[in-house]
């Protein structure tokens, strides 16, 4: 919305390239966005959407023919130009929004949520769709999400927004694996915590060191993230050599298809989850109440602040 | 190949029936009040607008031709159009600033046009003729203010009427008005915006048509109910402003003559139904009739 131009920012300044653009009003600022509910305008057949924008900027009537002939095969919906837009499904409006974004070539593509509204399934399709698009025109994308898998599916560069602020900014896979506070490591996927003390160079979890990958950064209240993918459950009487050791009684189970959740109690009194993939190459787990290990590889070791950077 | 049926597929269909019927029994009464209140009248009036004595006739239909009842045709449909007009004018901006305001204000907003709406027609009538006289409160400011030297004929004319009229129609078009503004989605203006349309351009290429729908119903309301209207321009007009309401109630009080009347009130059927298929021929039913 403040990119867009909607929204007055309280505070700061907004630059596309060199240009300030904090206070240009929406109309020049030349960008595409595609609405969270697309905002086709429905007294325009899907043409008249399209063509809009052209029309705006006095593009010649054989020039927005084509473009918007064009435009409808890139987002594959030939043919379907003279159709009014609630003759469209969800997903067809969808297409059409980002058609409508894109014609103009503007300098950069704003997607609120543009997702939100499809079913899981078509979202999917999208989601690969609109990856397709953005390789071909190469146009910088902002896109907004509050489906974490989506912006780590979606983007070159994830930041993450809280309460105004970016809180961390980084590749998916940096965001993912190594998150800077504990604010990222629970809002990206399901993660659980267990308070670490520093002392030098050595972290320790409940009197015991970690074995760690890195030396640990000073930092106030650490905790530790353990993912429940990244715990491995130890076969009964397995060492687990060179793994970090965490010791409890299973409380629950959940049976999710292609893998199962285990819900471990530790000895310290915490509770953690650990996820283990349906394979029959895994070690049988224990009944509910049964004694556990979970092996945590050293390069999964990872320790956050507990307060907000 | 045939269908299995459930063994209770039976039931269910007449449980479905019985619903349906049920349905139509609420409505029941409510379609026996409008067949005899409205629609009997009608045909009644029909009926009596082609009859003298015991003989079939056009005569009634004949008379209209006369030129008084043309001039009265020609004064209606002046006062009707300049109404609707200046209602439109005036509404549009109005209805537009409402459904642009927080709810709070917006309710402020609609309680000042309502307010009239709850206060009698004769009474808002009469407070006009004490505003607008001769002697009235407007032409005393504007004297003792010197800005005129001899009071205006703001009343007793066409003006007064024109005046009571839209003040007391302004309500009708301002309400399906707001009421369709306020359901269009912020977005369409900022896709607009986005789009490159400067504020001007998205109103008139977005706005604009997303809202004529209620403009439409505002102006098939007042529209009519203008044609029709008696009272304002009985009261304001001072016998200046011949409506064609005016020659139904002179021919029913003086000359007792139903035929005319009803003849007169079939022509003043017959232009309030042109009004609304010219308008739904442009704008389409569905629309003005709440469908999207």
């Amino acid at each position: 919305m403040v990119l867009a131009g909607f929204t007055r920012p309280d505070s700061g300044r907004l630059t596309f390239g060199d240009a300030d653009i904090t206070l240009a009003a929406p109309h020049k600022r030349g960008v595409g966005m595609v609405f969270q509910n697309y905002a086709l305008f429905p007294h325009m057949s899907v043409n008249g959407n399209l063509a809009y924008p052209l029309k705006l900027r006095s593009v010649s009537r054989s020039d927005v023919e084509s473009r918007v002939s064009r435009a409808l095969d890139m987002v594959h919906l030939q043919g379907f130009g003279d159709r009014q837009v609630d003759q469209l499904s969800g997903g067809q409006r969808q297409r059409v929004a980002l058609a409508r974004a894109i014609i103009f070539e503007p300098r950069i593509l704003l997607m609120d949520e543009p997702l939100s509204a499809l079913d899981k399934k078509l979202r999917e399709e999208m989601q690969i769709e609109v990856r397709h698009l953005h390789q071909r025109l190469g146009m910088t994308t902002v896109y907004v999400t509050h489906d974490q898998r989506e912006a780590l599916t979606m983007s070159d560069r994830v930041a993450v927004i809280d309460h105004g602020r970016f809180r961390q900014i980084g590749r998916p896979r940096e965001i993912y694996e190594r998150p800077q506070t504990r604010f990222i490591a629970a809002f990206i996927g399901e993660s659980h915590f267990l308070p670490v003390t520093l002392r030098g160079d050595a972290a320790l979890l409940g009197g015991q060191p970690l074995m760690l990958a890195s030396k640990p950064a000073a930092m106030a209240a650490p905790l530790l993230v353990l993912r429940p993918e990244k715990l491995r459950v130890l076969a009964p009487g397995e060492a687990g050599a060179g793994l970090n050791l965490l010791r409890g009684r299973v409380t629950e189970l959940v049976y999710q298809g292609e893998s199962t959740l285990v819900y471990v109690d530790l000895d310290s009194g915490q509770r953690v989850a650990a996820r283990q993939a349906a394979s029959a190459s895994a070690p049988p787990l224990p009944e509910i109440g049964g004694a556990i290990a979970l092996g945590l590889a050293p390069a999964d070791t990872i320790l956050v602040p507990d307060a907000p950077a | 190949m045939s269908t299995v049926l459930a063994p209770n597929a039976e039931a269910l269909r007449t449980a479905e029936r019985r619903e349906g019927l049920a349905l139509g029994a609420l409505a029941a009464p409510g379609l026996l009040l409008i067949g005899i209140v409205a629609l009997a009248p009608i045909v009644w009036l029909f009926w009596l607008s082609f009859r003298t004595g015991d003989a079939f006739t056009f005569e009634h239909y004949v008379r209209l031709l006369h030129p008084t009842y043309l001039l009265s045709l020609r004064t209606t449909f002046e006062l009707t159009f300049l109404v609707t007009g200046i209602c439109v004018l005036l509404g549009y901006p109005l209805a537009y600033l409402t459904a642009q305001v927080k709810q709070r204000t917006a309710s402020i907003l609609l309680l000042f046009v309502l307010f009239p709406v709850w206060t009698s027609l004769l009474v808002r009538c009469y407070a006009w003729l004490v505003l607008l006289q001769r002697r009235g409160l407007i032409n005393t400011w504007l004297t003792d203010a010197g800005l005129i030297d001899l009071p205006l004929r703001l009343v007793h004319n066409f003006t007064g009427t024109v005046i009571g009229m839209v003040h007391i129609m302004l309500p009708f078009m301002v309400l399906p008005l707001y009421a369709t503004m306020r359901s269009i989605d912020r977005d369409y203006t900022r896709a607009a915006a986005n789009l490159g349309a400067t504020p001007t351009q998205a109103f008139w290429h977005v706005y604009v048509p997303l809202s004529l729908p209620g403009l439409a119903a505002g102006i098939i309301i007042v529209f009519i109910l203008c044609l029709g209207f008696y009272v304002t321009p009985a009261l304001l007009g001072g016998g200046r402003v011949m409506m064609w309401s005016m020659q139904i109630e002179r021919n029913v009080t003086y000359h007792s003559d139903w035929g005319a009347a009803s003849a007169l009130g079939v022509v003043l059927l017959a232009m309030a139904l042109a009004i609304f298929w010219a308008v739904g021929r442009v704008i389409g039913f569905q629309r003005i009739l709440g469908g999207r």
